[in-house]
């Protein structure tokens, strides 16, 4: 396991500080400050995979089902303040003649964000609850979780007069009155977002900090002797996973905000997967690993696509091929055991056997669940 | 038998038809060291893995002090003060010793309670006393899985005594140590029995001579024999089926 020393850890979050609100806004042009907006959005996401698939060993491959939910639910009120006072324009289209009553409270920016926080967060926790509870977890978990993403998809798909269809919904301008288009509302955007990061960084960190991150990584490596040690422990992954949907709703909504739209394609199976990649990239057990993960990952994939259009998604695939072999813990792995580390012993010892650790704790819950 | 901790009434199990255990009954009293031996497939750890809520019995009741632990759920168990350690060491590899023991510790076992869980002075104290207890007290700093075999057992019956059990289950809590840390566990079981009861399953009978206040016989699910060391030892059923081997 990777935990960075106190003082290196502080050191690592000015340097990512500086990095963001310093040297970014001043060097870069709107247009690729835009992109790294973008890359902000999937690191919060990111953040809280490294709480439930690093630290918890569950590995979810439907957090996009909750970063749709928070995109959409943000994504009603940016659209009825857009078209106010007329209906929505795939409304129109679709010949819906009223607005829905379950449309009408978004009009409410309070609501909107109480939703935000509250929907996926409820919807997470009665539904992973009662998966654990019935000790469901590995592999078959992660296959319902991608099995939702998808039914999310055809869901939203399908009803295109409430949900906008294939198209998403689109086309915003406003924020409570604030431009979210213009140059100047883009670069505000970008600060709240740096902010919403460390705030998430934040939470996450006092978490792992906290007795519940020792619980998590002993229920990773022996979920059975966590019960006899007296603990719930399906409660304790209910929790996480709430928390890593929590964030992933965020992201959602902020990503809705700021890049303009939401289309069912950034909630299903290959959006979940790739947000899992960006993780893995940084290192499962690092938060701010995480972080580098999807700001590194999201540039290289905005270089290659506009560089090489038609195989960019061959890239992206090889480099999780890659990480996975040769760097179970990620980046922040490969820059521990190059910096003399207290514990990095432990991640030289367990490269060894990285495919199966880095793939799954899948393979961890299964395995060492029967033990004893 | 006021001072029954344990008793054991009628416990059958099957697995697909196959009876791993039959139509046991045992009673084990407070300040007891009990051992429990037998060949393999004689039911042993089957019993302590019903004890323990790990699994369910098919038939009969195991009471502990005065709850039916049939219907309750292993962490209900455990907070109802039984302790069980597992044939594999089964510790917290990625976490230190100290952090091994201070998850055992029972108290403020709930999501909100972990989550504002301090590390207080006491705690602090009672976690270095069990660690010296346990004759691992210059390495609470260690990640456990660097720990050697003999170490990890020791580390589990710590974690167990951080819980303050009133029965503690041990599943061969020697094995794969040496003929001195053998004798140092022997120490130790001794030393935790009084206030509590012990009972212990073991195949080797020199460390069974050595803390038994008393010994079951299981053989095929049922119980053979029971008695001191010395009834046991010559009781021509006994050497029979195990000790004649």
């Amino acid at each position: 396991m990777l935990r960075l020393g106190n003082k290196f850890g502080i050191l690592s979050i000015i340097a990512l500080a500086v990095l963001l609100l310093v040297v970014l806004p001043n060097v870069l042009d709107p247009f690729r400050l835009n992109l790294v907006s973008k890359y902000l959005v999937f690191a919060v996401v990111g953040v809280g995979i490294v709480l439930v698939w690093g630290y918890a060993g569950i590995l979810s491959l439907g957090q996009g089902i909750f970063f749709g939910l928070g995109g959409y639910l943000m994504a009603m009120f940016l659209k009825l303040e857009a078209s106010a006072p007329e209906l929505p324009d795939f409304m129109i289209w679709s010949s819906t003649e009223t607005l829905p009553w379950w449309w009408e409270p978004y009009h409410s920016l309070t609501f909107t964000a109480l939703s935000i926080l509250i929907v996926p967060s409820v919807l997470a926790f009665v539904l992973s609850y009662a998966i654990f509870r019935k000790r469901v977890s590995g592999v078959y978990f992660a296959i319902i979780t991608l099995a939702l993403a998808l039914t999310m998809t055809v869901l939203l798909v399908g009803q295109q007069g409430y949900t906008g269809g294939a198209n998403g919904i689109t086309d915003f301008r406003t924020l409570a009155g604030m431009s979210i288009i213009s140059e100047e509302g883009k670069r505000v955007l970008y600060f709240v977002q740096v902010l919403f990061l460390f705030a998430v960084m934040g939470i996450a960190t006092a978490i792992v900090r906290s007795r519940v991150g020792k619980i998590l990584i002993a229920i990773r490596d022996r979920e059975d002797r966590v019960r006899f040690s007296g603990y719930d422990t399906a409660l304790f992954k209910a929790f996480v996973f709430t928390v890593g949907a929590l964030f992933a709703s965020i992201g959602g909504a902020l990503y809705s905000v700021q890049v303009g739209l939401i289309t069912p394609t950034l909630v299903g199976a290959v959006a979940s997967i790739e947000l899992v990649i960006y993780v893995a990239v940084g290192g499962r057990m690092s938060i701010i690993g995480a972080v580098y993960g999807a700001l590194l990952v999201g540039w290289s994939k905005s270089i290659i696509s506009e560089n090489f259009p038609t195989v960019w998604l061959f890239f992206i695939g090889g480099l999780f091929i890659v990480i996975t072999m040769f760097l179970p813990f990620g980046l922040a792995g490969l820059f521990a055991r190059f910096s003399g580390k207290p514990g990095n012993n432990v991640v030289k010892a367990r490269a060894g056997e990285g495919v199966r650790s880095a793939t799954g704790s899948v393979a961890a819950a299964d395995g060492k669940g029967s033990a004893g | 038998m006021s001072t029954a901790i344990l008793s054991v009434r009628n416990l059958t199990v099957s697995f697909d038809g196959f009876r791993a255990v039959d139509d046991l009954n045992l009673v084990v009293q407070r300040d007891e060291l009990r051992c429990v031996i037998g060949p393999n497939g004689a039911g042993k750890t089957t019993l302590l893995d019903m004890v323990c809520g790990k699994t369910k019995p098919t038939r009969g009741s195991i009471v502990f002090k005065n709850l039916e632990l049939n219907r309750m759920g292993e962490y209900e168990i455990t907070r109802a003060g039984v302790g069980r350690k597992f044939q594999n060491p089964s510790v917290y590899e990625d976490l230190a010793v100290l952090e091994n023991l201070e998850i055992s510790y029972p108290e403020q076992r709930g999501v909100i309670g972990s989550l504002f869980f301090r590390r207080t002075a006491e705690l602090r104290a009672r976690i270095e006393d069990v660690a010296h207890q346990v004759y691992l007290a210059d390495y609470l700093d260690i990640k456990a899985g660097l720990l050697s075999h003999g170490q990890k057992q020791w580390l589990e019956i710590g974690m167990l005594l951080m819980q303050e059990p009133e029965l503690m289950l041990l599943d061969e809590p020697v094995a794969g140590m040496s003929p001195r840390e053998r004798e140092q566990t022997a120490e130790l079981l001794k030393r935790i029995a009084p206030g509590r009861c012990v009972m212990v399953i073991e195949h080797d009978m020199a460390f069974v001579k050595m803390i038994a206040h008393k010994v079951t016989v299981l053989h095929q699910g049922r119980l053979l024999a029971e008695g001191s060391m010395d009834e046991i030892q010559k009781d021509e059923r006994v050497i029979d089926v195990y000790l004649g081997h």
